[in-house]
């Protein structure tokens, strides 16, 4: 039997959480918006890829970043949906260096929404409903998920140091550790954990590396919700991920350099 | 150059473009707020053909309202809990054709009022001397609103008061003074109510009484038996208060029968109305619920059936504060408004205006939401709405109150709130696990919304314009021709904070009609009669309503504005008991007294 290109897993996984999210829920804004942040993404891959590396691109990726704005982004208008999308895959085609792009593309997107429109656009920050259980499946499945693709230490690491965190932003400010770690059992952690900070073109290579840098992005998180920041792990990942990445690319270049010196001499 | 650098510079260059998108429509729609805004009285009476000037203390309303102080394991989220009883309802209690107030107070011992009208521009406070003011005793809970209706069809408007506590009618002794009543009622003991309002869901003539719970009934907010009162989700919580439906027996005694006729639901109700939305001559039923859905029961007059899903109000859940209906397009048809939440940045649910899709109709309509499209969207954390239309010009406008907690203005408690709303059920139900408020502001000092009706779709707002300027926590929202001028006045409940009468001078060119209506075969506030105006080609329906916006019911009467020189075709007047009367050619500028013909 012919296996399922592992590729389509995590597309295949967050349209689950949308189907099952909104027909028990009504989490989406309407299915017209969710559609439209979907549709753009994939013509602006398409668009794109065709037009900087002549061929069609897979659009397993585009999925992704059209379905998170579509989860992520509220707002009643239309426009920031389209817009979020299309800026999320430019940002893979504009914001390059050595060929490289550096921000999780929905994560740009959002990001950048919510700085330069925030009376038309806020995030998902409530939940899916009242029970434990659909938050049980997603999380186990989800880890299935990004088991197989190999990138279940990132999650790990973040989810530890979320909960290591929020036991010092409770000890510093005083309030309940219940409302400390209540964020992360909403949905935009789920999409988060699982679909942002494990974006491959989006992180360091070695596992190690990974590793600190996810715990780094939970760390300038506390440090943001210490600052009262709504939006404290998007913004996080916003400025620490292309740091990371800026880093390696440096360093990886910097190697190379000295590598090419090396063979010349 | 080569083609793809060629490109990537175009690439880059739409990139910058896209990125001041956002920043291009918020200097459009700032520049555009500060032309509307920018007006003096002379300037907005001109251009709007209205403008409002407060005027509470010079008519001798000094009322101030005050929040209740609850159990003291509440008392690090007191000021969001403690955060509504401000109330407004205008009565003709005593019959002699004036518009009076009563409004509702929250502290602990603190007094109703009643605000009667001396019809020369001042009020007295006779709450006490009738027996309506000292209501909030320790122990029996505090008042919530109050709505009106003549239950027993003696000609005088008797009194519900709903409360977090024992809800109470009140029967009018002709004005003189008011007996309570409320044993013959069998009232429940206690009810969390935030909204109660009076219809004829049977059409038998006799008032009938829907009370909406919010938190459970068997919360005692004073004494609380644990912390896990508040609601089990931000968006779907199903654990506040059970509703009630009162069916008058007619001898002055009511049968609940919410349960039996199909109206079984635990969602946290804020604001319920009632209106004919298909045609059918029945009273069907919207509910709008903080924390989920709202819901709408149509009511075939001895069932509801739940049709929010179906019809597509119920679909989106939000925090709904306030319902109200409004014929806003000049079409014969009721569009409801649903007042939610909005904050820049942070949540941006967006007000609801359910319009009714052009080609459905009776138990197949369909809503659309068009809030967004005719610019009624965002009100900031909004609570009580109602249509009328505010400069005479035909059209119904809005006024839209809003505010939570005003406190420490440079302090915000959002991201606690934020924090906590996104959690679990065992977290957000648990008031015990809510962050101290510690004196900051959640939505505090906001500007209210006077959207007026441009006629083609479209609203704007013109609040700091015509005078509406104050930042309380605004609450309640009535609105009444106090004065007997043929315009419509603004009367504003603020948490917290003064009721406000807003007095308003509107351009002598737009003319008006008015319709005073008395039920002999229905019942005799004739809650539920509609009058649909045609003139130069428009036709708008009207309702007598016995409650809608958030804890507040406008005058019984009804009134339109007709704009400049209009012809009067004719007004027809559906009563609740099914008959139809017409008035041809009614003169404008007249109120018109109508009993139904026996």
């Amino acid at each position: 039997m012919a296996r399922l290109d592992s590729r389509y897993l995590a597309p295949l996984f967050i349209t689950t959480i949308l189907l099952v999210g909104h027909f028990s829920y009504g989490i989406l804004e309407s299915y017209e918006r969710t559609a439209l942040a979907i549709v753009c993404a994939l013509v602006a891959e398409l668009v794109l890829g065709r037009i900087f590396f002549g061929k069609w691109i897979n659009l397993a990726s585009a999925y992704i970043s059209g379905i998170s704005v579509g989860i992520l982004l509220r707002s009643p208008a239309f426009w920031p949906y389209a817009l979020c999308s299309v800026l999320s895959i430019m940002s893979k085609y504009v914001l390059r260096v050595k060929g490289r792009h550096l921000w999780n593309p929905s994560n740009f997107g959002i990001c950048v929404l919510l700085f330069l429109a925030p009376e038309t656009v806020a995030a998902l920050t409530i939940q899916w409903g009242n029970f434990i259980w659909p938050l049980l499946v997603i999380w186990i499945l989800g880890s299935v998920i990004i088991w197989r693709a190999k990138r279940i230490h990132i999650s790990i690491t973040y989810v530890l140091s979320f909960f290591a965190f929020a036991f010092v932003r409770s000890w510093i400010t005083g309030d309940p550790w219940g409302s400390e770690i209540s964020p992360i059992t909403g949905p935009m952690y789920q999409l988060f954990v699982f679909f942002m900070i494990t974006d491959p073109k989006t992180t360091v290579k070695s596992k190690k590396w990974q590793c600190i840098v996810v715990f780094l992005v939970a760390f300038v998180e506390m440090l943001l919700r210490l600052n009262h920041v709504v939006y404290a792990p998007l913004y996080a990942l916003f400025l620490v991920g292309p740091t990371a990445m800026l880093i390696e690319i440096w360093k990886d270049f910097s190697h190379a350099k000295a590598q090419r010196r090396q063979e010349v001499a | 150059m080569s083609g793809r650098k060629v490109a990537r510079i175009i690439l880059v260059i739409v990139f910058i473009c896209l990125l001041a998108v956002p920043l291009v429509m918020r200097r459009i729609a700032a520049r555009r707020e500060q032309v509307n805004n920018s007006l003096d009285a002379g300037a907005a009476l001109s251009r709007y053909g209205f403008h409002f000037e407060e005027v509470a203390q010079a008519s001798g309303v000094n009322f101030k309202h005050q929040a209740p102080t609850l159990d003291h394991r509440l008392d690090h989220i007191m000021p969001q809990v403690a955060s509504m009883g401000a109330a407004v309802s205008v009565v003709d209690f005593n019959r002699d054709g004036w518009a009076d107030l009563y409004v509702t107070n929250s502290g602990e011992g603190s007094k109703n009022a009643l605000f009667k009208n001396n019809t020369d521009g001042s009020f007295t406070d006779v709450a006490a001397a009738l027996g309506i003011a000292d209501l909030n005793q320790l122990g029996t809970g505090v008042s919530m609103g109050s709505v009106w209706g003549d239950y027993d069809n003696d000609g005088y408007e008797d009194l519900f008061l709903y409360k977090w506590g024992k809800p109470e009618l009140f029967h009018n002794d002709a004005g003189q003074k008011f007996t309570r009543v409320s044993d013959k009622m069998s009232l429940p003991a206690w009810v969390n109510a935030n909204t109660a309002v009076w219809f004829d869901y049977d059409r038998d003539g006799r008032l009938d009484l829907f009370l909406g719970g919010y938190y459970a009934e068997d919360v005692d907010l004073w004494h609380l038996k644990n912390t896990k009162m508040m609601p089990e989700s931000f968006e779907y919580a199903k654990n506040g208060g059970r509703k009630y439906l009162f069916h008058n027996l007619g001898d002055g005694s009511f049968e609940e029968v919410s349960q039996k006729l199909g109206i079984d639901t635990r969602r946290w109700a804020l604001a319920a109305t009632v209106a004919d939305l298909r045609g059918s001559g029945q009273q069907d039923l919207f509910i709008a619920n903080d924390y989920g859905i709202s819901e709408l029961y149509f009511n075939d007059g001895k069932q509801f059936h739940e049709a929010g899903k179906q019809t597509g109000v119920g679909f989106s859940p939000k925090s709904g504060m306030s319902a109200s209906v409004g014929d806003i397009l000049n079409q014969g048809r009721y569009s409801i408004y649903v007042s939610n939440i909005s904050e820049d940045g942070i949540l941006i649910q967006g007000n609801n205006l359910w319009v009714p899709r052009d080609e459905t109709a009776g138990d197949a309509v369909k809503y659309d939401n068009l809030a967004r499209a005719m610019d009624v969207e965002m009100g900031g954390w909004s609570f009580g709405a109602q249509f009328g239309d505010l400069n005479n010009d035909g059209t119904l406008d809005l006024y839209l109150v809003n505010g939570y907690v005003s406190l420490d203005r440079n302090q915000n408690y959002w991201y606690d709130f934020s924090k906590i709303a996104g959690g679990n059920s065992t977290i957000i139900s648990d008031a015990a696990q809510w962050p101290a408020m510690d004196g900051r502001s959640l939505s505090g000092y906001q500007q209210k919304r006077v959207w007026i009706n441009d006629g083609a779709g479209k609203f704007v707002n013109v609040a700091h314009a015509v005078g509406a300027s104050d930042v309380f926590d605004g609450r309640a929202v009535a609105l009444v021709d106090l004065w007997n001028r043929g315009v419509l006045d603004v009367v504003v409940a603020n948490q917290k904070g003064p009721l406000l009468i807003y007095k308003n001078n509107v351009t002598p060119e737009n003319k008006w009609i008015s319709f005073e209506l008395e039920g002999s075969a229905s019942n005799r506030s004739a809650i539920g009669a509609e009058v649909r105006l045609f003139w130069d080609g428009h036709q708008q329906v009207q309702q007598v309503s016995g409650g809608s916006g958030f804890c507040s019911q406008n005058q019984r009467r009804i009134h339109f504005g007709v704009g400049k020189n209009p012809r009067i075709e004719k007004a027809e007047i559906r009563w609740p008991s099914g008959k139809v009367e017409m008035i041809d050619k009614p003169a404008v500028g007249q109120v018109y007294k109508i009993k139904e013909s026996a």
